[in-house]
């Protein structure tokens, strides 16, 4: 955008944050409105969840993307927003999972530890989510100092296993349509895929000499 | 929960899917390798439930004594949250596209161990069989349930009418396949056509029941018409929609769901709170417009008018 280029990098940063923060919050809103004014059909509780739980994969794989982005086009930016993108998977992941204690079981606490344990596709959502939760908690500059560049990045890859807990989660979980979890899994394949083949490569230049 | 609307009564069109977000929304998909593939699968619009005053009111309906009392699931969610694959997975899918089926002309077909094989109209099956209300607890394999107002006659009626030999021991039925109509049957999410079958005195219990309307009027297309089969102490997926086919059979038959998942879906497919789905429990649902979850009954409720069809039968086996 030839407007952005006329802007200095600081607030060109906080122009995509800001942008990407509206666009992240926008479903979030856009649920509770209908929720409020029962526009979600006949079940609502279970809608929500289940948009909830979709806007979760959405916003994992947005966060994904930022490397890969970066290895196809040289572009820095969505890194930038990559935290920010983390963290709103993580809010969206949190609102799922208290949709799910709260609405779904309303605390019936018993119901809920035979699900995760009894229930396979809740266990990996249970793992999905209890991964994200050290990956919040170490998401700020404070953390990175802290853990050392080094031990923050090993740690975050975390993230990719989280992205799969949660597509094998919605697999494990839809009756006989498959077809929207087998999309976010081949999605999830090509992002780390990318990964991988970058990561190939540096190994294989860095050995030939010349 | 309430379920009155707060803001207003309905919402208009264009705060149903910013297109701003739709478009962004594809970018996040095609950051993967995979093509756009072009269907909505995020933020589906408001479901068109069917509006009441479309359907026509059937004549003659009498009140029967089979009628739980309990609250009745409003017309808008019992004609607009479905499942009927044949139209779309999503449960606003068929209330969406289910109007290209034709239910005129619709004949169903009998064969089998019948004494005379023959095909039925359906406009002439209803003016030969009295027509009641009966109104039934619904429960969904996938723990929700509704009661419904169904219209019909029993099922028991129809058999009695088609004349099975001594060696029918089982009913099955079909429904149509016909891509062009039912554009879900374009994907394999199931094999189609959809198929179920009953035991013989399954179904000549008093409660099997074929329906052809619910709330006093024609069937819609997403319920199932113009002719499905409704049999309460079972899970939902029991009652097949939109039949074409009626065979009498020595054997059990195949059902749709037990093909496509026979560890998890049976052929009787009683509702039984202790038998839980593998992937989930089934000791509670949610009632349709409920906020708290119900505890699930066995039989769905029925166990008094049907526990005798499955004395001696190991329920966990035979599920």
């Amino acid at each position: 955008m030839a407007l952005a280029d006329r802007l200095p990098a600081k607030t060109r940063r906080r122009l995509a944050k800001t942008l990407v923060a509206a666009a992240a919050t926008t479903p979030a809103g856009l649920l509770a409105f209908r929720f409020v004014t029962d526009d979600l059909g006949a079940n609502p509780i279970a809608e929500l969840m289940n948009r909830l739980g979709y806007w979760t994969l959405v916003l994992l794989m947005a966060s994904l993307v930022a490397t890969p982005l970066r290895l196809f086009t040289g572009w820095n930016w969505p890194l930038a927003v990559r935290r920010l993108v983390g963290l709103f998977a993580f809010f969206y992941g949190t609102l799922h999972v208290l949709c799910y204690l709260v609405l779904d079981q309303f605390f019936d606490w018993a119901a809920i530890w035979e699900d995760i344990w009894k229930r396979p596709f809740i266990t990996a959502g249970a793992v999905a989510y209890l991964l994200l939760v050290p990956l919040a908690v170490t998401s700020t500059n404070k953390m990175v100092k802290r853990l050392g560049s080094k031990r923050w990045k090993r740690l975050h890859r975390l993230s990719y296993v989280a992205a799969a807990s949660g597509v094998i989660h919605f697999l494990w979980r839809v009756k006989a349509d498959t077809f929207e979890p087998l999309i976010f899994g081949a999605i999830l394949t090509g992002l780390l895929a990318v990964r991988f083949f970058a990561w190939w490569r540096d190994r294989i230049r860095a050995a030939a000499p010349g | 929960m309430k379920r009155e609307l707060l803001l207003g009564k309905t919402i208009p069109d264009s705060a149903a899917t910013p297109e701003a977000l739709y478009w962004r929304r594809r970018d996040f998909l095609r950051a993967g390798a995979v093509a756009g593939v072009g269907l909505s699968f995020g933020f589906p619009g408001p479901a068109r439930a069917a509006a009441e005053k479309d359907y026509a009111k059937l004549p003659n309906v009498k009140t029967s004594k089979y009628t739980a009392r309990e609250e009745l699931t409003p017309w808008k969610d019992v004609t607009g949250y479905n499942n009927f694959y044949e139209f779309g997975t999503g449960k606003d899918d068929p209330a969406r596209h289910a109007h290209s089926l034709k239910t005129r002309p619709w004949t169903i077909k009998v064969e089998g161990q019948v004494k005379k094989p023959t095909t039925l109209d359906i406009d002439k099956l209803l003016k030969s069989l009295p027509l009641e209300q009966r109104v039934y607890r619904l429960r969904c394999v996938e723990a929700w349930s509704m009661v419904i107002p169904w219209v019909g006659f029993p099922l028991a009626a129809l058999i009695r009418q088609l004349e099975p030999t001594g060696n029918a021991k089982y009913v099955a039925f079909e429904t149509l396949h016909d891509p062009e109509q039912m554009p879900g049957q374009g994907r394999g999410v199931l094999d189609w056509p959809y198929v179920e079958g009953l035991r013989m005195d399954e179904a000549m219990h008093p409660l099997a029941l074929m329906a052809v309307g619910v709330y006093g009027r024609v069937l819609p297309n997403q319920n199932g018409a113009p002719l499905r089969l409704v049999v309460p102490w079972k899970y939902g997926f029991k009652g097949i929609k939109s039949i074409v086919k009626i065979r009498f059979l020595e054997k059990q038959p195949p059902t749709s769901w037990n093909l496509s998942a026979p560890q998890e879906y049976g052929f009787y497919a009683n509702v039984n709170p202790d038998v839980s789905h593998p992937r989930w429990s089934q000791a509670r649902e949610r009632r349709i417009g409920e906020f708290l979850k119900r505890k699930t009954l066995p039989f769905n409720g029925y166990d008094k008018e049907v526990a005798a069809l499955y004395k001696g039968l190991d329920l966990r086996k035979h599920f």
